[in-house]
């Protein structure tokens, strides 16, 4: 997919900084709700998001004493770096429903 | 409205081992069964997700406190070649009404084989999902989309070079 070429979607190589990027996408969270759903550090949690907020596909707001961070609303490459998700999501999960509707029909 | 600025669609293609018509039936009339329900904008667990195989016809997220939420639209239904849906959900995850920010998913069948089909998926003008944007930050008094947008042009490009 030539989306790995664009800026910001190459921080979505690395496997953690990814699944951050995911959870973010579903739900804004703080660091530390980041932390408990991975098996990451809490510095290292810190770390990825400030790689991912430099790179614009996340952004901060203060809620009360807390920080919470969201995927960018107003990113494109944020937009894009997301649908991207979503279309690889979609389609793995068809390419599974498909093998398995196959073998469904020839084990009839 | 200035020089006008292009985002690179997203592609991605993948072979499935069904005959074409029996993939394009599964992609459209099981899209529930396959749909990730992960993905969905409404405010509760989606409990159905719908593609109604004509044109015109809605795909659209039905939750489990019975909500709908529109997607899109289907603007081409040519079973078992080729489909395309509208998909308006913007930046803020939100259904964007208005045709003229409508981004467009087209999906491609071709027999690869017997029983083999490819399936090529191509989400094109995103940037009719930012003009829709940029009038809704014109309206708000944000403005952090102009920018970044032409940020991105010129890194897509430098990257389309390398």
């Amino acid at each position: 997919m030539d989306a790995y070429h664009d800026p910001g979607l190459g921080h979505l190589g690395d496997p953690t900084r990814r699944r951050i990027f995911e959870l973010l996408a579903r739900q804004p969270s703080t660091v530390g709700d980041l932390a408990r759903q991975l098996p990451v550090s809490r510095p290292a949690v810190s770390q990825h998001l400030r790689v991912l907020r430099e790179a614009g596909l996340v952004s901060t707001r203060a809620e009360g004493t807390r920080m919470v961070y969201q995927v960018n609303p107003d990113g494109v490459a944020a937009m894009r770096a997301y649908l991207d998700l979503v279309w690889q999501d979609a389609l793995n999960a068809f390419h599974k429903a498909a093998d398995a509707a196959n073998l469904d029909k020839e084990n009839q | 409205m200035s020089t006008p600025r292009t985002i690179p669609p997203l592609t991605a293609t993948l072979t499935i081992n069904l005959p074409l018509e029996q993939t394009f039936r599964f992609f459209t009339e099981s899209f529930n069964a396959w749909w990730p329900n992960q993905y969905h904008i409404g405010q509760s667990d989606i409990a159905e997700a719908v593609l109604e195989g004509r044109v015109g016809g809605r795909w659209y997220e039905r939750g489990v406190d019975g909500s709908e939420c529109d997607w899109g639209e289907v603007r081409v239904w040519e079973p078992p070649h080729r489909l395309v849906v509208t998909w308006q959900i913007n930046g803020y995850w939100q259904y964007d009404p208005d045709p003229a920010h409508a981004s467009e998913v087209e999906v491609r069948f071709t027999a690869g084989g017997p029983d083999q089909t490819v399936v090529d998926v191509v989400h094109g003008h995103l940037d009719r999902l930012v003009a829709g944007q940029e009038l809704r930050d014109g309206i708000t008094g944000g403005g952090g989309w102009i920018s970044l947008l032409e940020q991105f042009a010129t890194a897509a490009v430098g990257a389309t070079q390398a």
